[in-house]
């Protein structure tokens, strides 16, 4: 098993590239909001995206973070 | 559809990515001098560099239809030794007159140390007073927006052509100065590190094309020459045309480049051939 310094070494760049393409994705919903004058259908997946976001900010680990995103996202 | 790849280390590459980018429409490649992953001591293991990616390379990239260029330069981390540098600097015109060579890169910056700047300052005189063109590296993650602004306060105390300047690795922090500093930018498409097609395209839509010019990653670490190609499809699915894609992916890097008379690859049209009935 790695060491959370090995962890944190190991998969730093990698979770930072997916952060950056998260990011990306919500610059990118605000351009075209810019550019159409806003969503016509429901925005349920974008808000179970920041949802999921918020979720990621908790620091208790009592549950795998990966379970409550997966029952997160099988809402929609 | 073609496709130059305006920046591929093909010495640290296989046949098997010249046959496949071949096989997907890559006509040309530019092969900026780079680090070896270990820093060289000798003058003379530069010189042996030069002459693989002058005379040899081209000879592989010929034998899969694909037109091979190069350019040449200290990379900035060894620039950071001075007297090399001064040594190797030496050489330059011989290599600047070869066929194939297109210009002074990558030089630039990695740790903007004083050493690297000079080293820059001296790369980019050399390359103005020889009519060169000049493909800037900005430095990596942390340093990237430092970096950056140093090589354009670098450039700004000389006498340069921002035409012929490429400052290349640029991302979302770093390409709006470039860009109103009047020089030629390119995005640097890596599975992990740089930028991402998604974000190129993001990039593109914000900033337009003019002066753009967008590469794969091809070197000896995690890189992918087709990251290019997922750009390309990634353009192409937000409904820009084949030749909107054309522009961006061949013609911009023959306008770039074709600023040496060497690169004699010209902008393409797609045009409709009038069906004729027999």
């Amino acid at each position: 098993m790695l060491t959370p310094q090995q962890v944190i070494d190991n998969y730093f760049l990698e979770n930072r590239h997916m952060l950056l393409e998260v990011a990306a994705f919500l610059d990118r919903f605000d351009v075209a909001v810019d550019h159409t004058g806003g969503i016509a259908g429901e925005a349920k997946k974008l808000d179970v995206i920041r949802a999921s976001l918020e979720q990621l900010q908790r620091k208790d680990a009592a549950t795998s973070r990966v379970e409550r995103l997966l029952k997160l996202f099988a809402t929609v | 559809m073609q496709i130059i790849q305006p920046h591929y280390h093909a010495i640290a590459r296989t046949a098997q990515d010249y046959e496949r980018m071949a096989m997907s429409g890559v006509v040309a490649v530019a092969e900026p001098a780079f680090w070896a992953g270990f820093d060289r001591r000798f003058p003379e293991t530069f010189i042996d560099y030069f002459r693989q990616i002058s005379e040899f390379e081209p000879t592989r990239a010929a034998q899969y239809g694909i037109r091979h260029f190069c350019w040449v330069a200290v990379n900035p981390k060894e620039a950071e030794d001075p007297v090399l540098t001064r040594e190797v600097l030496k050489h330059f015109p011989d290599f600047l007159s070869r066929p194939t060579c297109l210009g002074v890169g990558e030089t630039g910056l990695h740790k903007s140390t004083t050493n690297e700047c000079d080293a820059l300052a001296a790369h980019v005189e050399l390359a103005m007073e020889h009519n060169q063109l000049v493909l800037i590296h900005t430095p990596h993650l942390a340093d990237k927006l430092h970096g950056t602004l140093r090589v354009l306060e670098v450039l700004k105390g000389l006498k340069v052509d921002p035409e012929k300047i490429w400052i290349d690795h640029v991302e979302e922090q770093t390409i709006r100065p470039c860009l109103d500093a009047g020089y030629w930018v390119g995005m640097t498409l890596y599975p992990i590190t740089k930028c991402s097609p998604k974000r190129a395209v993001d990039m593109i839509e914000k900033y337009g094309t003019e002066r753009v010019l967008i590469n794969s990653s091809a070197d000896w670490g995690p890189s992918d020459p087709f990251t290019l190609q997922e750009c390309i499809l990634e353009y192409r699915r937000r409904g820009y045309s084949v030749q909107d894609a054309v522009e961006l992916f061949h013609n911009n890097p023959c306008r770039f480049l074709g600023q040496n008379p060497k690169f004699d690859i010209q902008p393409i049209r797609i045009e409709s051939i009038e069906r004729e009935f027999v």
